[in-house]
């Protein structure tokens, strides 16, 4: 069994006075994937946003690829550029067009040579199928477009984790497939990936593990099989006969 | 009855009749006034006293109810019901308005053309009743270069071209050069537009003769003072914008401190300092002149207004767009300058064309520590003994001039907008 990838001992989170994440313990090793879900405002979102430091966490330790995260963190951004995100509003930048998004970061994070980085960025674009679309400005594009693209953008930084928060909430159900086609052969291709989805098919079919939370607690963690054949919590119990 | 009323009540089914009739009244009403103002002969003298004067009112407002219908059909009926002749107050408004203009017309048109004098050279010529636009023409040279020698004014249209040409010099510039073009116009641009300045404007080397800067004036000064304004409190404001966005508290509390301070004092008082009070605490061997004191201190006004501009609109970026910028590794910098500010900058596009709007018209200000600029060489000029009693005419002149300088920015300003507009 190799080391995790991300380690997370005894966290701790307070927005103010009020704890969103509790004693949170979680250890992801290279290439699996896991799903998180649970009702909102269950800390999920900002459990994984914690992961590359858009939130700071109080106590505990956050390992990521052996870098500790803390206020004493150097190189953030370096620990950042390895660890992909992709939001549930896209957040493409409306100012730049496809291509440029997608190549912004590698030649003025990563120094790459121009051309270089135009290359990946339409190998990228490909892989979901939006290569025809470079020149465009994300407001020309759909929703389903649009994430699509972010995925690229943050795939063209090679990162070694992916992190994505509800990745499809914001999108029409005709849209949602596109994306999570592009999410699925991701995961085939042995991508690291932590998903905050109420998405359970996707779940099904690619999560190693499912962690449901609630109230800024881990509730269940169990291999994807175990968790929707046989849920422990009654908690769990509920959400998952919701949702289902 | 009922019928009556329906058929007093302009519809679409009398459409022809009324709209007639009206734009009839409307034209009855508009041919009396034109004629009282212009020929001086009363249509409807016939009428009793005071109903002669009401008469074009209430006749073009019968005109105007009966033009009145919803929904005509017509396009420039209803483009004309829609703007100006919604209801009855606004339908007298707009009468009201179209009278005054058309009474006005007669007297400022022979007052500034037609009674006008232009030929001559001394007061004597203005004879007329009429403006005396010679007071403009023998001035002219002095509104425009103030008491600049008159045989060395080629140097400031040299200066002027120069400056402007080098202005343009980004259009032209080289695909892969264009990523230096920030760093030329916040830079170099303003340092070399300083040294074509100060050797050609003020001389002192390559056989120009020196003309101290108490010599400049007219509108080339406006146009000196408010360019380094200009270009200097830009960049200025923008680094005290993201200081008081910044996460260091020392920063933070000294842009503060810095925005706070220069938005809380007037103007005037600035200008007073920066010439009376600032040289009191320099060495004694140090000597800056008073036109970059005066430019200085203005800089540092506005660019608290500016920054304050510039702060709204990094504030009106949803957190998304940093949360992108950071998660793919870029630090403060590199989201600032990629991510945040092309668009904040676009953002604000109207109202930092305000600040500077606001900045050219104040530069008249700095007559008080004794420059004299376009208004300030009008100040003077209506003083001199010879040309008394010409206020008026100096003070339309610096107006319609003004005037044209806002406008291009303004428009200027339009254009960037509508240049760097994208769908969000």
């Amino acid at each position: 069994m190799s080391d995790p990838i991300i380690k997370i001992q005894n966290m701790n989170k307070w927005f103010g006075d009020f704890q969103v994440l509790k004693n949170i313990n979680l250890e992801v090793e290279a290439n699996k994937k896991i799903v998180v879900c649970g009702p909102s405002g269950s800390g999920k979102s900002t459990l994984i946003r914690c992961i590359n430091r858009l939130e700071e966490h109080q106590e505990g330790d956050i390992i990521v690829d052996g870098n500790e995260l803390s206020e004493k963190t150097k190189d953030i951004e370096k620990i950042r550029a390895e660890v992909g995100m992709v939001f549930q509003q896209f957040n493409l930048f409306p100012h730049l067009s496809i291509l440029d998004n997608c190549t912004l970061a590698p030649i003025w994070v990563k120094k790459m040579p121009k051309k270089e980085a135009q290359e990946l960025a339409l190998d990228q674009l490909k892989k979901v199928q939006i290569d025809d679309q470079a020149n465009k400005f994300p407001g020309q594009l759909s929703g389903g477009q649009q994430q699509r693209c972010a995925i690229a953008r943050a795939l063209c930084m090679q990162p070694k984790i992916m992190l994505f928060d509800e990745p499809t909430s914001a999108l029409d159900p005709e849209m949602i497939k596109e994306v999570l086609d592009a999410m699925v052969s991701l995961a085939k291709g042995g991508m690291t990936m932590i998903v905050v989805t109420h998405e359970m098919g996707f779940a099904k079919e690619v999560a190693d593990e499912v962690i449901f939370m609630d109230e800024g607690m881990i509730i269940e963690k169990a291999d994807t099989k175990e968790f929707f054949a046989n849920p422990k919590s009654d908690r769990t119990k509920l959400f998952l006969s919701q949702i289902l | 009855m009922i019928q009556t009323i329906n058929f007093l009540k302009p519809n679409r089914d009398n459409i022809k009749n009324y709209s007639i009739i009206g734009t009839f009244l409307v034209l009855v009403s508009l041919i009396d006034v034109i004629s009282n103002a212009f020929l001086k002969i009363n249509l409807t003298s016939f009428l009793p006293g005071s109903l002669t004067t009401l008469f074009p009112l209430i006749i073009g407002l019968i005109g105007l109810n009966m033009m009145r219908i919803d929904y005509s059909g017509n396009k420039k009926l209803d483009l004309l019901n829609k703007n100006i002749n919604t209801n009855n107050f606004n339908a007298l408004l707009t009468l009201l308005i179209l009278f005054s203009i058309i009474k006005a017309l007669p007297q400022s048109l022979s007052w500034m053309i037609f009674d006008a004098t232009i030929s001559g050279d001394s007061k004597d010529a203005c004879t007329g009743t009429g403006a005396c636009w010679t007071y403009i023409k023998v001035w002219f040279r002095r509104f425009m270069y103030g008491m600049y020698p008159n045989e060395f004014h080629w140097r400031i249209n040299t200066a002027f071209i120069l400056v402007i040409a080098l202005g343009f010099v980004g259009y032209f510039m080289k695909e892969n050069l264009k990523k230096y073009l920030a760093l030329y116009y916040v830079i170099i641009y303003p340092v070399i537009a300083y040294l074509v300045i100060y050797y050609l404007i003020s001389g002192g080397s390559f056989g120009l003769q020196w003309v101290e800067t108490g010599a400049w004036g007219g509108l080339s000064l406006t146009f000196i003072v408010s360019f380094f304004c200009l270009i200097f409190c830009f960049p200025l404001g923008m680094i005290f914008a993201l200081g008081r966005r910044s996460n260091l508290p020392v920063i933070k509390y000294i842009s503060i401190c810095y925005i706070e301070f220069w938005r809380g004092v007037p103007l005037i008082t600035v200008l007073f300092m920066s010439s009376v009070m600032f040289p009191m605490f320099l060495p004694e061997d140090f000597f800056m002149d008073k036109l970059v004191r005066v430019i200085i201190a203005i800089t540092l006004f506005e660019a608290a207004y500016c920054a304050e501009v510039i702060r709204g609109g990094l504030q009106s970026l949803p957190r998304g767009q940093y949360d992108a910028a950071k998660s793919l590794g870029m630090g403060y910098w590199k989201m600032h300058i990629f991510v945040i500010l092309p668009q904040a900058l676009k953002l604000v596009i109207p109202g930092i064309a305000n600040t500077f709007l606001a900045l050219v018209k104040d530069t008249p200000l700095i007559f008080v520590v004794g420059l004299a600029e376009l208004a300030g060489m009008l100040a003077l000029a209506k003083t001199n003994p010879k040309w008394l009693g010409f206020a008026m005419e100096g003070y339309i002149f610096a107006s319609i001039v003004f005037w044209i300088i806002c406008y291009a920015m303004s428009k200027y300003s339009y254009n960037l907008e509508a240049k760097y507009k994208t769908e969000r």
